[in-house]
């Protein structure tokens, strides 16, 4: 790996992190556990279309363990980490059929971080019966998740072949 | 943006609100008159409270308090720091339940019937 893309992937990381920061300074609306508006979500799809998945999984690992140990704890990392995983594996899959643009990317990166972390509460409180947190999640994730995905769409054009 | 992509985009959130709709559904439907309020901490049930004895437990040595009065239940405060438990308000249809997730902590109305502790 050359020294640029190094610090290009260091500055993601840097900026994911930032972005999970401010948002989670915002109050929440709803008291529905883990809604959010995954902005640092932009940093992973622009990634993803501009580079590839190797480099988005990176540092999308790398800011959600650093995120978790900064601002969360040993639980948060389980669920951020879970949520993660699922969302990656989604958005590579999505990616690779020529149905959907970023925007649709991103909203299946959003949803399903939300079923990542409900599936590991599932788990964890050994009580299938929490999905029903899923309807209002799956609504928020799909608007926030349209939401980054014009941002990265834009992001992606403007900024391709400048990296 | 492409057309056909953007079609695809647009089904796909359709199909997401759509299952978002039947497990919604599904739960609702499933609705009953509580009858007691369990109390889980790391999945294992811990206590069980009939809905109707109105008292203040502290749960989880304290990280949860649980207030249950005129056949509602509710979390009165907790340790965790969003306290998103404590704004989910009251429950009291089977089914309902408030988690408190980073002290893995839940509390879940059951209907009658359902009872565990108490057989």
């Amino acid at each position: 790996m050359n020294t640029k893309k190094l610090t290009t992937l260091s500055l993601s990381v840097a900026l994911a992190l930032l972005l999970s920061f401010i948002e989670s300074q915002i109050p929440p609306f709803v008291a529905v556990p883990g809604i959010k508006i995954g902005l640092s979500n932009i940093v992973t799809v622009f990634l993803l279309y501009t580079y590839g998945w190797r480099e988005a999984g990176c540092v999308s690992l790398v800011r959600v363990c650093l995120s978790s140990l900064l601002f969360g704890s040993a639980v948060s990392l389980l669920y951020a980490l879970s949520g993660a995983l699922l969302s990656f594996i989604t958005m590579i899959a999505l990616k690779k059929l020529p149905f959907f643009s970023e925007m649709g990317v991103s909203v299946a990166g959003g949803v399903f971080h939300n079923a990542g972390q409900i599936i590991c509460a599932c788990i964890i409180m050994e009580n299938a019966a929490i999905s029903a947190y899923l309807p209002p999640l799956i609504i928020s994730g799909t608007v926030a998740g349209a939401v980054v995905g014009i941002i990265s769409g834009i992001l992606v054009k403007k900024l391709n072949g400048k990296i | 943006m492409n057309k056909k992509k953007l079609l695809g985009d647009l089904m796909l959130i359709l199909a997401l609100l759509f299952v978002s709709l039947l497990v919604f559904l599904l739960v609702e439907l499933t609705r009953d008159e509580g009858s007691s309020v369990l109390v889980t901490v790391d999945g294992e049930a811990v206590a069980e409270y009939s809905l109707f004895d109105d008292g203040e437990y502290s749960l989880n040595d304290g990280t949860n308090i649980l207030v249950i009065s005129n056949g509602c239940a509710y979390l009165k405060d907790a340790s965790c720091p969003d306290r998103l438990c404590v704004n989910q308000g009251k429950i009291s249809m089977s089914g309902e339940r408030i988690v408190c997730l980073p002290n893995r902590v839940m509390i879940e109305i059951l209907g009658v019937g359902e009872d565990i502790l108490s057989n």
